[in-house]
This record gives C-alpha cells, sequence and structure tokens, in this order.
C-alpha cells in the first residue's frame, strides 16, 4: 500500500463511517473495512473503478468532484479523504471547504511541489517538473492545481482550516531533513485537518 | 463466474388466490389470479429468492422461452440466467404478471368471475401499492419471508423502491434502474396523448371491444409509437435511421406511404404491439404510473421514504434516458445519502435511451453483476 495511505489508515478509528473522494477501485476502503470496520463510501467516476470497487463489495456513488459536493449533509461522515486527487480539481479550495463540512474531520494527501526536486528541475532546467511519480507535461497533465506544503497551509489559514496533524513522505536519505524542512524535502504531504471550532 | 447460458424452456403457472384484494381505490376483487414464472432452485432457506417487477409492456416471462420454436426470449434474458447478473445457478427468480396486466394474471381481458363475462373498462384501476400488495401475498404463498433482492426497471424499478420502503423487513436489496421516485408533468403529458389515441379509435367502443370482436388496434398502435419514442433518444435515433429514406426516391414519396426508415420502424412496433397488448390494460397500467409517488406516507418527504428503507441499494441511470432522466435518480441517491443509507449509483454512458436497462450495454452488465455477486444469500 502507498506509505500516504498507511498513514491515512492509522487516523481512522474504529467503525467510522468514511468518505473516499476519488476512490479509485475502492481497494482503500475495502481494506478499512476490514482493518477498521467502517462504514465507506467512495466517489468516482471511472466506470471500470465502479465495477471493481462494486465486486469488492464497497458503495461507491458515480459523481463529479468538480460538479460540486452539496447533496451530501453537514457532518454526515466522521472522516472525509481525498488521497492524491487535489492537484486533479478544478476548485481545490471549494472542494476543501466541501470536506471539512460533510467530515467531523478530512484527511489530505498531495504531492509536494515545492519538493526539492521540482525545484531543482524548474530552477535548472527551466522546464516544468517531469518525474517517475509525476509523469505527464505540463500540456497533457490531469494535474491542473499543483502546490506546495506551504500554499496548502496558507489555504488552510484562508478558508478557517484547522490542521489537526500532519505527516511528510520522503526519500530514505532525507528522512531526518524533511521534520525541519517539509516544503524542502516532502515529497508527499498528508494533513489531518477540520472546520475551525469558532468558524 | 461461468460462461453465461440460457435457462432452456420455461412454463408460466397459474395461482389463484381467494382472499378480497381491497385495492387502494377503495374497490375490492373478490379473489384474483397471478400467472408466475420461476427460474433456479430455492433453497432450503428460503433465503436466495429473487422478485423481479416489470414494467409497463411487460409481464410474467423475464427469460427463457417457452418452446424451442420461440423466436424471441423473455424480457430479461440477458440479465437473468445460469451465469448472468441475475444468476439462476445461486438465485430462485420469481416474475409475475401484475393484476390488471393482459398476459394471464386477473385483468381486463380476463373474466369477472360475479357475472362470467369479459371485465372489460370495469376491471378497477390498480396502482403500484396494489401490485406490490399482491406480490406480498405471493410471497407468502411461497414461504419467502425475505427476498434475497427485488429488483426492477422503469416502472418495476418503482415496485422495488415501494418494496424496500414499505416492507423493509422483507427486501435485503434493492435494485432501482432508470427509475423516478415520481412523474414529471411531461412524462404524465406523454402517457395522456397515448391514452387520448386509443379512446379517439372508433373501435375502442367505449372499452367494450372485446364483447364486440374488436380491437382498437389503430389507438393502441399509436399510443405505443409515442411511447416507443419515448423510450430512445434522439442521438440513438440519427445513427440507427438518420434520413435514410424506405425504398424509393423522396419526390415519389405519396402523403399516406412511410418514407422514412424510422416511420416503417415506428409502425412496425405499433402494429406487433397493438396485436399482443389490451387497450384497457395500457389505461390501467399508465395511469397506475402517473399517480405513482414514492414519498405518499412519508409526508411528501423523499429522505423520509429513503429513511424507511432497510436494503442495500442499487441505482441505475442511462445518460441519454430523457423518460426517466439520470437526474430522477440522482434525486433518489442523493435522499438515500441524506438517510445515511447504504447506496450504489451509476450513470451508464449509453446512446440507447430509457430502454438501454433491457439490453448488454458496457459498463451496465458488469456492474449489475459485480453488484448481485455481492448479494448474500
Amino acid at each position: 500500500m502507498r506509505y500516504d495511505l498507511t498513514q491515512v489508515e492509522a487516523w481512522i478509528t474504529e467503525g467510522s463511517r468514511v468518505l473516499d473522494l476519488g476512490c479509485g477501485d475502492g481497494s482503500f476502503l475495502d481494506r478499512l473495512q476490514r482493518t477498521r470496520r467502517v462504514r465507506g463510501l467512495g466517489l468516482e467516476l471511472d466506470p471500470q473503478n465502479l465495477i471493481a470497487a462494486t465486486r469488492l463489495g464497497v458503495d461507491i456513488v458515480q459523481q463529479d468532484m468538480d460538479q460540486g459536493l452539496s447533496n451530501f449533509p453537514d457532518n454526515s461522515f466522521d472522516i472525509v479523504v481525498l488521497a492524491h486527487a487535489l492537484q486533479v480539481l478544478n476548485r481545490p479550495d471549494q472542494v476543501l471547504r466541501d470536506m471539512v463540512r460533510i467530515g467531523n474531520e478530512a484527511v489530505v494527501t498531495f504531492p509536494n511541489f515545492g519538493h526539492w526536486r521540482c525545484r531543482l528541475h524548474l530552477g535548472l532546467q527551466g522546464r516544468m517538473p517531469v518525474s517517475e511519480v509525476l509523469p505527464y507535461r505540463w500540456f497533457d497533465t490531469p494535474n491542473i492545481h499543483f502546490c506546495t506544503v506551504r500554499d496548502f497551509e496558507a489555504l488552510c489559514h484562508e478558508l478557517n482550516i484547522e490542521i489537526i496533524d500532519r505527516d511528510m513522505v520522503s526519500g530514505t536519505a532525507t528522512q531526518l531533513f524533511k521534520q525541519w524542512f517539509p516544503n524542502l524535502f516532502a515529497s508527499t504531504a498528508i494533513y489531518r485537518i477540520r472546520a475551525c471550532a469558532a468558524s | 463466474m461461468g460462461t453465461p447460458g440460457d435457462i432452456g424452456i420455461v412454463t408460466p403457472v397459474q395461482l389463484r388466490f381467494d382472499d378480497v384484494l381491497t385495492l387502494t381505490s377503495g374497490k375490492t376483487l373478490s379473489g384474483f389470479e397471478l400467472t408466475m414464472e420461476s427460474y433456479g432452485v430455492l433453497n432450503e432457506d428460503r433465503s436466495n429468492a429473487v422478485l423481479v417487477c416489470h414494467a409497463l409492456s411487460g409481464n410474467h416471462h423475464a427469460a427463457g422461452r417457452h418452446s424451442p420454436a420461440d423466436r424471441k426470449a423473455g424480457w430479461w434474458d440477458l440479465h437473468i440466467g445460469p451465469g448472468k447478473a441475475i444468476d439462476t445457478d445461486r438465485f430462485h427468480v420469481v416474475c409475475i404478471n401484475n393484476i390488471g396486466g393482459c398476459d394471464g394474471s386477473s385483468g381486463p381481458n380476463t373474466s369477472n368471475p360475479e357475472t362470467g363475462e369479459v371485465w372489460g373498462p370495469e376491471f378497477p384501476q390498480v396502482a403500484v401499492e396494489d401490485w406490490v400488495h399482491t406480490q406480498v401475498l405471493l410471497a407468502d404463498r411461497l414461504g419467502i419471508d425475505i427476498w434475497a433482492a427485488v429488483v426492477g426497471g422503469s416502472l418495476g424499478g418503482m415496485q422495488a423502491l415501494y418494496w424496500a420502503t414499505q416492507y423493509p423487513d422483507r427486501v435485503r436489496n434493492c435494485v432501482a434502474m432508470a427509475a423516478a421516485p415520481w412523474l414529471t408533468a411531461q412524462n404524465i403529458a406523454f402517457n395522456e396523448i397515448a391514452r387520448q389515441a386509443i379512446l379517439a379509435d372508433p373501435d375502442w367502443l367505449s372499452g367494450q371491444y372485446q364483447r364486440q370482436s374488436a380491437t382498437p388496434t389503430r389507438g393502441l398502435s399509436l399510443a405505443r409509437m409515442v411511447g416507443h419514442l419515448t423510450y430512445m433518444s434522439a442521438d440513438g435515433m440519427s445513427d440507427r435511421f438518420g434520413r435514410d429514406v424506405r425504398d424509393r426516391p423522396l419526390d415519389a414519396a405519396d402523403d399516406q406511404e412511410t418514407v422514412f426508415q424510422v416511420e416503417s420502424y415506428l409502425r412496425y412496433q405499433g402494429q406487433q404491439f397493438s396485436t399482443r397488448f389490451d387497450a384497457n390494460t395500457y389505461l390501467l397500467m399508465t395511469r397506475a404510473l402517473d399517480r405513482f409517488d414514492i414519498t405518499a406516507g412519508f409526508g411528501g418527504s423523499l429522505k423520509a421514504a429513503m429513511a424507511a428503507t432497510r436494503s442495500r441499494m442499487l441505482i441505475v441511470s442511462f445518460s441519454s434516458d430523457w423518460r426517466f432522466s439520470p437526474a430522477r435518480s440522482r434525486e433518489l441517491v442523493d435522499a438515500l445519502l441524506a438517510a445515511d443509507r447504504p447506496v450504489t449509483y451509476a450513470e451508464i454512458q449509453t446512446d440507447a435511451g430509457h430502454d438501454a436497462f433491457l439490453l448488454d450495454e458496457p459498463g451496465y452488465t458488469d456492474l449489475f453483476q459485480a453488484w448481485m455477486a455481492r448479494v448474500a444469500i
């Protein structure tokens, strides 16, 4: 399992109600249903993923997040997950706002565009980064809204979203540095957030 | 999952119920008959029974053939059979002709036991609620306390939804395809045009046509042509017929002849239908459809209706269906989500329109099969 999902799993409590936005083939929810006995619901667009999740016995609703999530009531889930999908959304800010409205908590994971490799690529070559993790070129990429760790935290502040916890994924050589300079050394950022109580 | 196979030869059975049936209209039937087909073996626990509900023009003959010479199999043969979505190797499948129908169950073309005469237009108006009520009596007769699943498309989907809201403890899984919580003004308008076509036929004879050995075939044909049009999509029709003309140049056309392929097709559909369907039944069925509202009994709240269900739900819509559009299925899904009920929803991309639920569309058959495979028995 991808490291970011291992971390997300650790944050999910037994028996909770989980909404997984862009749940793919449903295998993560399937795992949570077994390891955490969650009541899961996935959101997806791709018909093949719909079939795959259904085969696993995961409930899944075909819906486009970019068209809004207003059909989900406030606080109808314990936790709303958005794993590696923030950067493909038309309006990540609106989805984040909905996530903390629908869920008591939300978990977001995204590739950190502030990672030193990205900076090096852009800084030295003057070209948009292409890597194993992000293999697309600038014109054909579904990843239309990259952000950095600092960008994300600034947006949370703006949206009155409280950061409960965060974790960073990095290469083994830079394990130590990521704690002090996450924006430079984290390849993937994982955030646990909720709406500010005062808001 | 094995290679999907055929059910083979099936034989309908006739069941007599002597209970007095009080209909939602307040009228009563002193007894009634149901024509039923069933496929697959009922297990010892009676826990593998699936009820299939038919739509407007359907009947009990959902799968298989009545004789080897039958040209066509039952109306949902693509999805019912060994290794198919409703797998008869796992499930015991039950399908009846609803009362008011014209294929064997008590209806306008059967005789009124009190007079010995054919019912004709005197057969009382029935409602979706009455159909489900008779299906409940059937389940009691068969010793099926809980259906593993109640499944239907279009008007059949509405029966499945009604089961799930009114008999939540008797439905473990519910499938509603190309359905809606109630009909829109446009839906009702099309049904009214169809009814008026029948009523305007000189052979209608105030509904007493059968006693006078007449059949309002022109009216019934026209009703079917209008109905059939609403089951297809504009793109689907363009692909299939375009502006193709039949067999002679356009300028030689006579007003009274069919010129375009689409005209010929619709006339054929109408004609076929008028030889197999009963006009009084068509009026009853469309009125039942018009009057259906899943929120009746729930203060008009769709959320309250869905909150009453206890089944796993599968809701499926078809992108080009404009009779019961995907937006109508979304209403059901959103109400289920608001009520915190488990639901799976898919909008199948197709240009086959409303009738797509009867077909084998990419992404549809596999999803239906995957979902039914998770139905515990």
